[in-house]
């Protein structure tokens, strides 16, 4: 009768194998506070990453003298090259090419705005040539600012596959040397420019008349009366000085990249510095077509720096009498003689 | 071909600095540049764990996406390269890298920071294999001679693992089966998107 036995066996054992279960449940705490658990309040990765905000990294300390290297994983950079690579082609693309399709329909529908009068042969002085040095110091520095900043931008995309590799990587390295160095005379221009100009740009009653008119945009003979800048010519000025600074404050920290210190900075600024720029060179595009194929006689006033009187007449009423008043100008002359019939 | 990646097992890893030691005397990388360091978190407090970090050679590499002038490659085994003839050093690749890995050997005075450096995978770069000048520009290549990473191959503690991503992750797992803990696969959810293979 082995299995009888057995069974005997068992019965006999339960039990002290319940005793035996038993006392490993009441010595467990003390077990428990023995045994070394190295897991129990270590860092976890996932913990972390689940942890951090939006722009936060994982950083610790380092033993080399390089504190950027204390950042461990900075998730952020993958938002960054989202901003970069999809969100940026779209900022600018609509911001340049829709300025772009903006002032050709203008063009079409409108035609260049004329001067009613048309030509009066006499000219007055509208730029003296220090201003026409600042305007065209900057501006030549902001065209190839623009041109090599949309290379960083786009050129991978739009002249990489033309140029090849090289080509373009050598190209590239010039116009960022032009970029880093222009990017100085730009400043000037702009410091002048901000002088100079300041006194006939501060916003006022006139403009707002201006602004309700449409700034006469839409009728070659209804001008309203405007001093030496219209609304139109205050809002450019504004967005220049604006616009310019925060080129240059974001711009001066990816020049000098230990001054903001942090990755998280450095992508902020690379941000504003692509986002405005786009902007700016949409805004800049609406100024350069109004100076020169968008308004008969304009652009004399920064070619020659003489404009035709019955121009000035019409777009700066209230400036020509100021400076008749002061005697600068030739007083008024009777309207150009039409040729009899 | 495998896809090889980095795997640093924090658990093991005993902050003595030889995988970035080893890396500068392999390459001879200048001074200031450190391709692989050791980032210590909660430094003191316990629990403490130590992290090597270099290139994570991602899939899908953040800093080959904003390159301007697209200077990055991917090699068969899934590293992650550049060429420093094309390199312009404009720091965005600095911006997009999760792991802070690209590095200039100029403070960057006037945006002139120098041609971007970082961990090959003991890769080396374009230049043909084992050449002085690709020694000179991207250190040794280790991986043309059939070495893995010097970094991970020296490692007292066989925390840091190179390799196959698939066999790595294995043992890594394998070890985490066997002690109880792990701390985590330190960059592959952000490198790799969590995948052991991709
Ligand atoms: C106002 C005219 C300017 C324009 C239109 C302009 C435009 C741009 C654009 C589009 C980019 C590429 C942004 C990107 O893709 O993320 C860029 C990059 C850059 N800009 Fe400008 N920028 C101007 C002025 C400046 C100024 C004044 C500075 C310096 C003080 C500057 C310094 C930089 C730097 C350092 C970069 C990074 C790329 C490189 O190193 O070349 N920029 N700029
Ligand atoms: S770790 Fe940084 S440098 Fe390396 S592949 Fe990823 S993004 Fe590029
Ligand atoms: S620093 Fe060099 S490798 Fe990095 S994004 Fe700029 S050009 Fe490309």
């Amino acid at each position: 009768m082995p299995s009888s036995l057995s069974i005997l066996r068992l019965a006999v054992l339960k039990p002290s194998f319940a005793a035996l279960a038993l006392l490993l449940v009441f010595a467990s705490p003390a077990a428990a506070q023995l045994s070394f658990k190295p897991t129990a309040e270590a860092v976890q990765e996932e913990k972390l990453l689940n942890a951090l905000k939006e722009g936060d990294k994982i950083t610790g300390r380092v033993s080399i003298p390089d504190g950027s290297a204390a950042n461990l994983i900075q998730p952020a950079g993958r938002d960054w090259r989202d901003f970069q690579r999809s969100k940026l082609p779209w900022i600018g693309g609509i911001a340049i090419l829709g300025m772009l399709a903006v002032l050709a329909i203008f063009l079409m529908v409108r035609g260049r705005i004329r001067v009613h009068q048309g030509f009066s042969g006499k000219t007055m002085l509208r730029f003296a040539s220090f201003e026409r040095f600042t305007h065209w110091l900057t501006a030549s520095c902001f065209i190839i600012l623009a041109l090599s900043g949309l290379n960083v931008s786009f050129g991978r995309t739009l002249i990489l596959p033309l140029f090849g590799p090289d080509a373009f990587a050598t190209m590239s390295a010039w116009a960022k040397l032009a970029h880093n160095y222009l990017a100085f005379p730009f400043m000037l221009g702009l410091a002048i420019m901000f002088v100079i100009w300041i006194k006939d740009n501060i916003p006022g009653k006139l403009d707002w008349e201006w602004l309700k008119q449409g700034g006469g945009l839409l009728s070659d003979d209804k001008h309203p009366p405007a001093k030496r800048f219209n609304a139109g010519q205050k809002g450019i000025f504004w967005i220049v000085i604006i616009g310019g600074v925060l080129m240059s404050v974001s711009g001066w920290f990816l020049l000098f990249p230990y001054l903001p210190g942090d990755v998280t900075a450095l992508q902020f600024w690379t941000v504003i510095h692509a986002v405005i720029a786009m902007l700016f060179i949409a805004a800049m595009l609406a100024h350069i077509y109004i100076g020169s194929i968008g308004m008969e006689g304009a652009f004399d006033a920064m070619g020659s720096g003489e404009v035709d009187l019955n121009w000035a007449k019409e777009h700066h009423a209230l400036w020509v009498e100021e400076q008749q008043a002061k005697g600068g100008v030739a007083a008024d002359t009777p309207p150009r003689a039409v040729p009899a019939e | 071909m495998a896809r090889v990646k980095f795997l640093c097992d924090a658990d093991r890893c005993i902050e003595c600095n030889a995988c970035v030691t080893a890396c500068k005397n392999e390459h001879e990388v200048p001074w200031g540049i450190n391709r692989r360091r050791v980032v210590t978190i909660n430094d003191g407090k316990p629990g403490e764990r130590s992290v090597s970090m270099a290139c994570m050679h991602c899939t899908d590499a953040p800093c080959a996406a904003v390159c301007p002038v697209s200077c990055f490659y991917t090699t068969a085994d899934g590293v992650v390269l550049h060429s420093k003839d094309l390199c312009i050093g404009c720091g965005y690749c600095f911006y997009a890298c999760p792991f802070g890995a690209p590095q200039y050997p100029k403070v960057g005075n006037f945006g002139s920071r120098g041609k971007m450096d970082k961990c090959t995978y003991c890769a080396g770069g374009p230049e043909a294999d084992s050449t002085p000048a690709e020694y000179a520009k991207y250190g040794a290549n280790r991986l043309a001679e059939g070495k893995l990473p010097i970094c991970a191959e020296m490692c007292s503690t066989k925390s840091l693992l190179a390799g196959d991503g698939a066999i790595i992750a294995e043992i890594y797992k394998e070890r985490v089966m066997k002690r109880g803990y792990g701390s985590g696969m330190w960059g592959w959810k952000t490198a790799y998107s969590d995948s052991p293979t991709g």
